[in-house]
């Protein structure tokens, strides 16, 4: 077997300074995500350090990162918590789409984007990271808080309504004729209603399936099963990350969160290639020109996302600061933007180096504005008792 | 006492109660297993002040030492509840020809009437063993029944 041995070495100093930024960053308290994306910029062409060497592996194991994520994002599921949201927050989930998608749609069609990159765009602009949210409402200690609940709501149906956004994206990205595209819609649609029906009636087939002792053969049973999926899906023309959602939707109960413990760590590797990659493609001399453009869309987005997180939280009877922590905790946007932008590569190009951008803006101003809310001085806030949470 | 419950989607279940003291306390049950514990008094009644953070294996001692005496107690309790029945505890000697035999082969329910409801065995508890359940010298038998039936079961294993 032929080793290369620049590849290896390229990747072992490229890892070991990831390690070292993304150190950095939750010693901050901060998502590496962006940090990964500027790296990748750097090392790209056109960078400061051009890595050539690891190109194709960062290529293969880009699509293995996408395929990961979105296959947790379906393991996070539960029914319980999405019923719940749904009947309680169901509203706020309404204003949250409605408020974040429209911005971005907006300016795909002003930029005289085609259809499916004006989309593209909404997703963008419209879906908070729920990794980094949850991941702040925990650091800064706000889950006893009472507007908590309603953010991790949103958050979740946020999720949940990409099982009918990311087949529409994937089918549109593809291409093609009308009727290509809702035949692609179409099966994607029919896998998902196949996906709650498994996770339903059938999880004791599938779990026999995936099921055994030997966390190793596990962790390979629940990978081949994913990449199997993914792979099909991408050939039926829906696009790989839709299958292995799927495949996390269908997976349920105690097999979800085993399957959650195992695949983690393999996510976290393969989803900072997929970060890096994602940098690699752009060249930060097409990046330079877009930089009002996206800082814009971001002011704009982190505004709307502030009165969502307002108007939600103003439902759950929270105070003046309550609402200010849940709208500027919902500012960040992250490793999803990504994804769909990547999706649409295809279509629009030029969506990859705006949400990047985009991602790195929020993603960094975000996290920094809930934490200058949350220490605000507590004295002018109205003291509002239980009367009105009481619900 | 009122604990309400608000599901924390992703995160976990938080239980909120009031004391008799008057203090609203929160506690946030991870997923993971991880443990905080809140109070609501600060000036602003939606953010609560944090008291304590527990790693799993904390909160489940916490949990053992403040369950401990209450479990107990309504085991004493119902035992008081019902007529005739009572609860006894009880060692297997080393010199007991069941030491290394199964529960079931004592037949004590058979024999007896009364039913062996755990196990303890240094710091683990058995709770509701089977017959295949194996016995071991200085186990502890937790039995409930009749004061004879206790009794019985003590000869049983005395012998």
């Amino acid at each position: 077997m032929h080793v290369s041995a620049t590849l290896l070495m390229e990747l072992g100093a490229v890892f070991l300074v990831l390690s070292f930024l993304a150190a950095v960053a939750r010693r901050w308290a901060f998502s590496p995500v962006p940090l990964y994306l500027l790296a990748g910029l750097a090392l790209g062409e056109g960078g400061i350090a051009p890595i050539p060497a690891v190109g194709e592996f960062v290529e293969t194991g880009a699509a293995i990162g996408v395929v990961l994520l979105l296959l947790l994002l379906g393991l996070e599921f539960s029914t319980t918590e999405f019923t719940h949201s749904l009947r309680r927050h169901l509203p706020s989930a309404l204003v949250d789409g409605l408020l974040n998608a429209v911005p971005g749609a907006l300016l795909g069609w002003v930029l005289g984007l085609s259809w499916g990159g004006c989309l593209a765009l909404a997703g963008i602009t419209w879906i908070s990271s729920s990794g980094i949210v949850a991941r702040l409402l925990s650091d800064l200690r706000r889950l006893g808080n009472r507007e908590t609940p309603s953010v991790l709501s949103i958050l979740v149906l946020e999720d949940i309504a990409m099982a009918i956004y990311l087949p529409l994206m994937g089918s549109l990205a593809i291409g093609g004729t009308l009727g290509q595209m809702s035949l692609a819609l179409g099966t994607a649609l029919c896998a998902l209603a196949l996906a709650f029906f498994v996770s339903h009636r059938l999880h004791h087939v599938l779990g026999r399936l995936v099921d055994t002792q030997h966390s190793e053969q596990f962790l390979l049973r629940v990978m081949g099963l994913t990449l199997l999926v993914a792979g099909l899906s991408e050939f039926a023309r829906a696009s790989a990350p839709v299958g292995a959602f799927l495949i996390g939707l269908a997976l349920s109960g105690p097999l979800a969160d085993r399957a959650r413990r195992v695949i983690e760590p393999v996510r976290d590797l393969f989803a900072l290639v997929f970060f890096l990659a994602i940098g690699l493609t752009i060249d930060p001399r097409e990046l330079v020109p877009l930089l009002p453009v996206a800082l814009a869309l971001a002011a704009v987005t982190a505004v709307t996302k502030v009165l969502t997180g307002w108007y939600a939280a103003r439902r759950e009877g929270a105070a003046l600061r309550g609402r200010l922590r849940a709208g500027t905790v919902l500012i960040a946007r992250g490793e999803f933007s990504i994804v769909i932008a990547g999706l649409a590569a295809g279509i629009e190009p030029s969506l990859v180096p705006l949400a990047a951008a985009y991602v790195i803006t929020l993603a960094i101003a975000g996290p920094i504005a809930t934490y200058l809310v949350g220490v605000l001085p507590a004295r002018k806030a109205p003291r509002r008792r239980q009367s009105e949470a009481g619900a | 006492m009122e604990v309400t419950e608000v599901l924390l989607p992703g995160v976990g279940i938080r239980y909120e109660f009031t004391t008799a003291e008057g203090e609203r306390i929160g506690i946030v049950a991870h997923r993971s297993g991880d443990a905080e514990l809140v109070r609501y008094n600060g000036p602003d009644p939606d953010e609560p002040q944090s008291l304590l953070r527990l790693t799993p294996e904390e909160s489940d001692a916490l949990s053992e030492i403040l369950g401990a005496p209450r479990v107990a107690e309504r085991f004493a309790d119902l035992a008081k509840e019902i007529p005739g029945l009572s609860a006894g505890q009880m060692e297997l000697p080393s010199d007991s020809s069941f030491v290394g035999k199964t529960l079931g082969e004592t037949r004590a329910r058979t024999r007896t009437g009364a039913s062996i409801v755990a196990l303890v065995r240094g710091e683990d508890v058995i709770a509701s063993p089977g017959p295949e359940q194996s016995l071991q010298a200085g186990d502890i038998l937790v039995v409930i029944g009749t004061h004879e039936g206790i009794a019985g079961v003590q000869a049983i294993i005395d012998g």
